[in-house]
């Protein structure tokens, strides 16, 4: 493989491996914030221990964030060295910002809270998990910035063969920003609603340990994640509509639709023969795809044929079609997580308020597997939106290929894709490990006094 | 003074963050397994930097960042020409950032001391590294004129730029030691002042020696004459200052004289580089400068905002933080630290 090959492989998994930590920072803190609010409230013990056990687990996951997030802000440079020459004087503010207003205050509050437990006042202590809260979510916002220009540069001109910054202010309303941050956050909080429901599920069924507080646990966790499983979707609907706008080829392969279409048709599922760009075997519900992508019966969807063409006069000649069935398959498995955790959040939903939680084994076993889903969608997710670009870096300014660093040789990203690897599996088990012993601490009372009930996360 | 230069120094004031602050949990993660002879012992020493080290970490994110930011070609290239580098720092960086979290959180003996090592080589192996990487950065590197790297991994390591990284290592140790001193009580208070002793006279030896062969290996005094300036000559009397405050046990005024060090010489270093960023030693007209390899004057004023409004409260709760947190760690009290 050449070194482009390399990079683009090692960007994926380091990428990707970042985020299955992300959105649990992002939603769990939000969870810890609010069950800590209440025993601020409340001063009530059951909470107070509810905070602290799932602060624990959102203590190991942060620390896996942080340390994946490191080999990110180093990466652009190192192995895409012409990306950052060409679009630094846009791309690298955001990433400036993200640190200076985001990382700064999370990292510093994150170890006030940590410490801070029986030291400071309970409204201080409070405040410093809200602010970690509102650091993850502002460094979302930031990183999504500097991503949502390379779906839809905007605020720029090209000069002295790059692209420079001409307008700030239009970074920060990029309409594909205020699509993509929105299911973004959504989808965190969804993430972290279901891991809570999932290992609440788990001791519901096993009987033992304090009950009372997973049921709490469980309860608010459901209100969560059914809000937040129906705006992921919601947005999501509102992101394909912009895409289709913005990126048509994304939305023709996520569809495999080879030719326009007007009224379009919504592929269930499609095989495909992407040498001769046609359908081998199609399931299509008619008109379905216009509805979605313009709320509206008629209207045309461009197909892959078409879009090639209409590129090529554009850009010159050149192969403008990403791998259709990546971007196909991921976006279904998107989706159908999506639509599975409406449909099981509704039903539970139901249980919490019919007080029939704890008692339905079969839907306490099934959200313990159904933790998985909202993982599968934020990776699919990802993959989509970056795979289906290709092979832009930059939509329409700059492709993947001319990014690349010319003085890193291929041998040199060899070794490092073949060291991230192995470091990175290591730490899956370990995390893994660690997780799933502190999931099953069964969170009952410690004896009055004892110096490790107030113990979150001291060294 | 222009944006350009502008934007320098405020980098090279992130640096100067970054080496004073990191610099002394660097060290504290160095003197572990020294200061520390048992496990309760670690936990105390790491207790000491607990609050403090992943935000002294930003002030590395936030200097690339920056970097990026108002000179992306420096970004460019020299992320790119130090890559194998940067992967071991990234390796050790992951490790040490982990073991923070990971060591307490399960009882077992080899589990501790496994990432006890980690923290001491995640701490180790940076400090070292950066040594060396500021060391080429101002001996200078193989930059075609293309603004390419051409050079190998094994160029970027040689005797100087080696006697850079043991400097480094050496003056992060004596920094963090006299830290511990101010953080500790009991025997690890004792044995913190013995290692800090240790490792000063080798820090002393190493520094002078980095900066005598800076005369040969670099060009950076050249413009200073025989008068090397306030910045290198305060650095150089406050290192030796240093060591009399260790002796007589005022260990304040130790940590104010360390740190001053550290300040006064990363100035010095980047007031020789000025107003180059990455010195090519294959053609003078190959470096890079605050001018060519900067962003637009639109893109440095606006980061100039950001930065004016935003480094001011990080800097208060940042120095909250350490308010907060001031008390002495010791066996008793750690844990609720
Ligand atoms: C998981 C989250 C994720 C995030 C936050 C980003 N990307 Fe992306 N990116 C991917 C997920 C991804 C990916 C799905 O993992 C890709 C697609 C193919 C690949 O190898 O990695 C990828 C590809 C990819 C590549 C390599 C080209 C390729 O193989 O397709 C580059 C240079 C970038 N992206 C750049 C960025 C930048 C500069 C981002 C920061 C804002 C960014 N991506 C955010
Ligand atoms: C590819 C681009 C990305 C880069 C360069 C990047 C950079 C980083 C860095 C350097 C950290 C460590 C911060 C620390 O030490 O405290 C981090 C952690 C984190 N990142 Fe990323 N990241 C990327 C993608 C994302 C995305 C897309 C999001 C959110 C949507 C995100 C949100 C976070 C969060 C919430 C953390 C948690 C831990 C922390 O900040 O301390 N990141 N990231
Ligand atoms: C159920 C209906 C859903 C729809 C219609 C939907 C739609 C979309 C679309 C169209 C994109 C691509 C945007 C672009 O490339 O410009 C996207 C990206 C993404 N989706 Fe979804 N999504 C859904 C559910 C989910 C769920 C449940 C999650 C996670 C819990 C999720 C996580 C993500 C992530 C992380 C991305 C990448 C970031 C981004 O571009 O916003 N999605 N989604």
């Amino acid at each position: 493989m050449d070194a482009l090959m390399l990079a683009r492989w090692q960007f994926g998994i380091t990428t990707i491996y970042h985020f299955f930590f992300v959105p649990l920072t992002l939603g769990l803190s939000l969870l810890v914030a609010i069950f800590q609010t209440a025993y601020v409230r409340t001063d009530s013990d059951t909470y107070k221990r509810m905070t602290q056990f799932w602060g624990k687990l959102f203590l190991i996951n942060f620390a896996m964030g942080v340390v994946t997030g490191i080999v990110q802000e180093f990466q652009f440079g190192m192995n895409w060295s012409e990306y950052s020459r060409f679009v630094g004087d846009i791309f690298g503010a955001p990433l400036a910002i993200e640190a200076l207003l985001a990382f700064f205050l999370e990292s510093t509050f994150v170890g006030v809270w940590i410490f801070g437990w029986g030291r400071l006042n309970k409204r201080l202590h409070l405040a410093s998990i809200w602010l970690v809260v509102v650091g993850s979510n502002i460094s979302a916002l930031w990183i999504l910035i500097a991503n949502s220009f390379m779906q839809q540069p905007v605020g720029y001109t090209l000069r002295n063969g790059r692209a420079e910054m001409t307008d700030f202010g239009a970074l920060l309303t990029n309409p594909n920003l205020w699509v993509q941050w929105p299911h973004v956050f959504t989808a965190g909080v969804a993430t972290a609603s279901f891991f809570v429901i999932g290992i609440s599920a788990w001791h519901l069924l096993r009987k033992k340990g304090d009950l009372d507080l997973f049921r709490k646990s469980a309860s608010i966790a459901m209100a969560t994640a059914i809000i937040a499983s129906m705006l992921v979707a919601l947005v999501g609907h509102t992101q394909a509509q912009h895409m289709v706008q913005t990126q048509p080829m994304k939305m023709a392969s996520a569809e495999a639709l080879w030719n326009s279409e007007s009224p379009a048709s919504f592929s269930i599922f499609t095989i495909g023969d992407e040498n001769a760009n046609k359908d081998v075997f199609a399931i299509r519900l008619p008109t379905l795809l216009s509805i979605l992508s313009y709320n509206n019966t008629s209207g045309e969807v461009k197909g892959i044929n078409d879009l090639q063409t209409e590129y090529e006069k554009t850009y010159g000649p050149g192969d403008y079609i990403p791998p259709v069935w990546v971007v196909y398959w991921s976006f279904r498995a998107m989706v159908g997580a999506g639509g599975l955790m409406i449909v099981l959040s509704l039903y539970g939903l139901y249980l919490v308020i019919s007080r029939k939680l704890s008692t339905r084994s079969w839907y306490l076993k099934l959200m313990l597997v159904a933790m998985a889903l909202p993982y599968i969608a934020n990776s699919s997710g990802w993959i989509m939106t970056e795979i289906g670009r290709q092979p832009w870096i930059v939509f329409g300014l700059m492709t993947t290929e001319k990014g690349v660093s010319t003085a890193v040789g291929a041998e040199s990203v060899l070794i490092s894709v073949v060291i991230f690897t192995l470091l990175y599996g290591a730490l899956a088990v370990v995390d893994v490990y660690l997780l799933a012993k502190y999931a099953r601490d069964d969170a009952s009372a410690k004896p009055e006094n004892s110096e490790e009930a107030d113990l979150v996360g001291a060294y | 003074m222009d944006l350009n230069t502008f934007w320098f120094i405020l980098i090279v004031i992130l640096f100067i963050g970054f080496f004073f602050l990191e610099g002394f949990d660097y060290g504290v993660g160095i003197l572990l397994p020294f200061v520390g002879r048992n496990e309760k012992e670690r936990s105390v020493v790491i207790s000491s930097i607990g609050p403090f080290w992943d935000a002294n970490e930003v002030w590395l994110l936030t200097a690339g960042g920056a970097i990026f930011a108002a000179f992306p070609n420096w970004y460019a290239t020299m992320f790119s020409a130090f890559y194998l580098a940067l992967v071991v720092m990234l390796v050790a960086l992951i490790l040490r950032g982990v073991a923070f979290e990971f060591r307490n959180r399960e009882e077992n003996e080899t589990w501790r001391k496994f990432w006890d090592w980690a923290i001491f080589g995640g701490s180790l192996v940076p400090a070292l590294l950066w040594g060396v990487a500021i060391a080429n950065v101002l001996a200078g590197i193989k930059i075609d004129a293309k603004k390419q790297y051409i050079g190998t991994f094994f160029d970027l390591l040689t005797p100087y730029t080696l006697l850079g990284g043991l400097a480094f290592v050496a003056l992060f140790a004596l920094h963090g030691g006299i830290f511990l001193t101010l953080k500790t009580e009991g025997e690890i208070l004792e044995r913190a002042y013995k290692f800090t002793w240790y490792a000063y006279v080798p820090a002393v030896i190493l520094v002078a020696g980095f900066v005598i062969a800076g005369y040969f290996a670099t060009d950076i005094f050249k413009g200073l004459g025989i008068n090397p300036g306030v910045p290198a000559v305060g650095a150089a009397a406050a290192l030796l200052a240093s060591g009399y405050f260790v002796k007589i046990r005022r260990s304040g005024w130790g940590f104010i004289m360390t740190g001053l060090t550290i300040v006064l010489a990363t100035l010095a270093m980047f007031q020789g580089l000025y107003p180059r960023v990455l010195i090519s030693n294959i053609d003078p007209k190959n470096s890079l400068t605050v001018y060519n390899a900067s962003s637009s004057e639109y893109t440095l004023g606006v980061m100039s905002w950001v930065a004016i409004s935003f480094v001011p409260i990080m800097l208060l709760y940042q120095a909250w933080n350490y308010w907060v947190f001031r008390k002495r760690v010791s066996i008793k009290s750690h844990g609720h630290l």
